[in-house]
């Protein structure tokens, strides 16, 4: 069925592109989301249980017969099981994330060791690096004051033997047994909260959670998650829900963090960039090679192989200008944020990329790569070329990722690249001309940098009232909400209503594409007048640019520093979350650890949970008597930014400005 | 008031939460295995009679109506399309010549044409169910009450009960909003529906 371009998104470049696939006869997302009409119910509301081979089991949502599965578990337990299972997988995927990161680091410190050894030139104090090793310090002043949070000795220590200690001590977090919180955690987490996270169980009035929901290691509560969840284990939806909590948590306050502090460490903590973003970043003359998905280990040294003068030789040899190398998702913020790499699109524009005929290679890690890039990419001359050892694509062409031998593999793929343009046929090639521009790069190093080292002036302007409250908005499109339209207009309505935005993952790329993370954005309609002035004074767009989705720990390591600076748990904060076209697992683990960490979040999508109504209840209700934040559910974006704003204001209210 | 004891499949689209159950258990029905295992691996595949339709946030399951005074008996021409006993209509596959003149007639969109043997296909309510006292495939694979097996007086005289049954409550006032997930669901769907469309104020 032919689809109308402007029901499926708000972006020009998707229009254009989405229109030329129709065109052409190729098969996307949305085609592929309106074969699957009617998706099933039973899914939908989260009431089919596929945990053993009694089953499927599926409960009547009516009422009616069946109103339990085989083992006799009803809709409520799993409904709950389900989510829990979601939480889990959204944790893996951060987590595993962090642990390549941490292991990377690992990595670059023995080798740094191994080439002393050798007698080989590795700088001492500054930097454990040569220009032989494929990976380096980049921050040595992240990498000191990380240690110092963990209490590692700096002084008198080589680079090298800090980054080993912080590394072992992050590897220690995935897999220790003991029952302490992990030292991450207890590392970056302000006292009140540490106390909400312990007295959980209690509160939920279950006392044998006896460290509450504070997480012991970060793969143990996935394996949990996958333990009580199994056939004939936990059937409260309390306690499933309770446990979803705490392993969220070991992927908030550690698997994720780990990858975000890390990953800074390793290639350089972002500083406020000027960059640019949407589909006419793909330049016409060039290579354009578009890294995607989420590890920037990988992405970082494509980046600087491009810069090699020899490869760029190579594709001026092929009649091209140079080598673009432009961003998809978040593995595109990682780079934008750091390096000021353009980044092409956001989720939804992955396939619409390569619609262009101007990719002369997609080089995808891990996560949110839909395998049917293949497909499209088949319909040109463009080469998906996979390179994670756990993520094979069926048709891409496969050059698996080595930390060892990086560089080597980097410069073999971007090789690959240059030598695919004399196969691009330039009558095909359309590239929309939109494109925006926009300040990126706001770590909490950089938001701290532009305001003096201190949160105060952000605090000041919350207290005086001139700002209501802080918004996280984070995560994902889905083909079911039309491409960025929630993104827009929950920002919108809430930057009306003076609240200062702050951002990752595809919402972040959605915003940056209409122009908001420019300072001049504060001067139009869709900011209020407070919100306005303290953009100006300051000279700062009226939302800033955290990063990737893994980086939503920025937003949490903000939020722990005002309720530090206030003294009190984050939940009294007036700080909301909101993901509003969500999609993934991991948007379900960030909503969750956002919820658990004390920050009301928003869903714009309706996860599957309608099924079980205790579970509905516990999530956007009781909750609140748990952890001081529950869940909102609200597909109207103006409905939803409504009720993120009246929480604001009552936590205002609570906070007695 | 004569009765008619002539079954006939019911459907209820309110009820319809699309997993497309009935689908499968129709196909595997009119399977040569009658496995669904099996049945995956069959040469031909067979074919589901029986589709939900995703209409906004409603799905509608459209089967045959098993009409009394069906279209697609009175224009066949070689007589292919017949009443049975029980009044389901039936379709004798020798004698179709792959006219389409059912599929042409048919209020509903129902008779469709199989190209690898040249003849139509149709809902034939499973005979061999019927004739063992069961319920036709797709109904007992529908667990929310979608599609309900049974004579029109049957179904008429329940339906009528159940109202009944609710005018008193409302009078008494006993009505209490009964949690229904599925609604929730759909008027959530609604929304986004309108968005996608191109309300967005």
């Amino acid at each position: 069925m032919k689809k109308n371009y402007k029901e499926v998104s708000i972006d020009p470049t998707t229009q254009q592109m989405y229109e030329r696939a129709q065109e052409m006869g190729i098969e996307t997302v949305w085609e592929r989301l309106e074969k699957q009409q009617p998706q099933c119910g039973y899914g939908l509301l989260g009431i089919c249980c596929r945990n053993c081979m009694m089953g499927p089991c599926r409960i009547n949502p009516f009422g009616g017969e069946p109103k339990r599965g085989v083992c006799g578990a009803d809709a409520d337990t799993i409904v709950a099981r389900n989510l829990l299972r979601m939480i889990a997988a959204g944790a893996a995927a951060h987590s595993d994330h962090g642990r390549h990161v941490a292991l990377t680091l690992l990595i670059a410190a023995e080798m740094a060791e191994k080439f002393k050894k050798e007698g080989k030139p590795v700088l001492e104090l500054d930097n454990m690096a040569s220009n032989t090793l494929p990976y380096q310090v980049r921050d040595v002043e992240k990498l000191k004051a990380v240690a110092k949070r963990l209490g590692i000795e700096t002084e008198g220590r080589t680079i090298r033997e800090i980054a080993k200690e912080v590394a072992e001590v992050a590897l220690n977090d995935f897999g220790k047994q003991d029952e302490e919180a992990i030292a991450f955690l207890k590392a970056y987490l302000n006292p009140k909260t540490y106390e909400v996270f312990e007295k959980a169980g209690e509160k939920a009035g279950m006392p044998w959670f006896e460290n509450g929901i504070l997480p012991r290691s970060i793969d143990r509560e996935i394996v949990e998650s996958l333990h009580r969840t199994h056939i004939g284990t936990d059937h409260d939806p309390v306690s499933i829900l309770l446990h979803g909590l705490k392993t969220s948590l070991g992927d908030a306050w550690g698997g994720s963090l780990i990858a975000t502090e890390l990953q800074d460490i390793l290639f350089g903590t972002p500083q406020v960039i000027k960059a640019e973003a949407n589909l006419g970043v793909l330049k016409e003359d060039y290579v354009n090679i578009v890294v995607h998905g989420h590890e920037p280990v990988l992405s970082e040294k494509i980046v600087e192989a491009a810069q090699d003068p020899e490869l760029i030789e190579l594709a001026q040899k092929y009649g091209a200008k140079g080598i673009n190398v432009v961003g998809m998702c978040c593995t595109g913020l990682e780079v934008l944020m750091r390096h000021g790499i353009p980044i092409a699109g956001n989720f939804l524009q992955q396939e619409m990329a390569i619609v262009t005929g101007a990719v002369e290679a997609m080089v995808v890690d891990v996560q949110c790569i839909m395998p049917a890039t293949v497909d499209v990419a088949r319909c040109f001359h463009t080469k998906i070329i996979d390179t994670s050892p756990i993520a094979t694509f069926p048709g891409a062409i496969h050059i698996k990722f080595d930390e060892r031998r990086a560089d080597e593999i980097a410069k073999e793929i971007v090789k690959t690249a240059v030598e695919n343009f004399p196969n691009r046929s330039k009558q095909r090639v359309e590239i929309p001309k939109e494109k925006m521009e926009g300040y990126v790069g706001f770590s909490v190093e950089a938001i701290l940098k532009h305001f003096g080292g201190t949160l105060k002036p952000i605090e000041d302007a919350i207290i005086e009232g001139k700002i209501k409250g802080v918004a996280g908005l984070v995560g994902c499109n889905n083909p079911k909400v039309k491409q960025d339209h929630n993104h827009i207009k929950i920002a919108n309505e809430l930057m009306k209503r003076d609240v200062l935005l702050v951002g990752t993952g595809c919402w972040a790329t959605a915003a940056m594409k209409y122009g908001i993370f420019l300072p001049e954005y504060a001067d139009t309609e869709n900011v209020g007048p407070g919100l306005r002035e303290f953009a100006k004074e300051w000279g700062i767009p009226p939302a800033l640019n955290m990063g990737s989705c893994v980086d939503c720990t920025r937003i949490l390591v903000l939020a722990d520093m005002v309720a530090r600076d206030l003294n009190v748990p984050i939940h009294a904060l007036p700080v909301v979350g909101s993901a509003p076209e969500a999609m993934t697992e991991k948007a379900v683990s960030i909503g969750t650890y956002f919820v658990a960490s004390g920050i009301t979040t928003h869903l714009g999508v309706v996860p599957p949970v309608l099924g079980g109504p205790k579970v509905v209840k516990i999530l956007t209700h009781d909750l609140y008597d748990i952890v001081g934040a529950a869940f909102i559910v609200e597909p109207d974006p103006y409905k939803a930014a409504k009720k993120m704003y009246d929480h604001i204001m009552k936590k205002r209210k609570e906070l007695g400005i | 008031m004569s009765t008619d004891s002539k079954p006939t499949i019911f459907i209820n689209p309110a009820k319809c939460i699309g997993c497309r159950h009935c689908e499968i258990a129709c196909a595997v029905e009119h399977s040569q295995s009658k496995d669904l295992f099996s049945a995956i691996f069959e040469d031909p595949l067979p074919l589901p009679r029986i589709h939900i339709l995703p209409m906004g946030a409603y799905n509608v399951p459209m089967n045959c109506r098993h009409c009394d005074g069906a279209p697609c008996v009175e224009v066949c021409p070689t007589g292919a399309l017949y009443h049975d006993e029980q009044g389901a209509v039936m379709l004798a596959e020798d004698k179709c010549i792959g006219c389409k003149m059912c599929a042409i007639v048919c209020p509903f969109g129902i008779p469709e044409f199989d190209a690898l043997n040249g003849v139509m296909f149709k809902c034939d309510m499973c005979p061999d169910r019927r004739a063992e006292g069961r319920e036709p495939a797709c109904v007992e694979a529908c667990k929310t009450g979608a599609l309900q097996f049974g004579t029109i007086d049957e179904i008429v005289s329940k339906v009528r009960k159940e109202k009944a049954e609710q005018i008193v409550k409302l009078k008494e006032g006993e009505v209490e909003e009964e949690y229904n997930g599925w609604d929730l669901y759909r008027s959530m769907q609604t929304v986004v529906i309108r968005i996608n469309e191109g309300d967005s104020k």
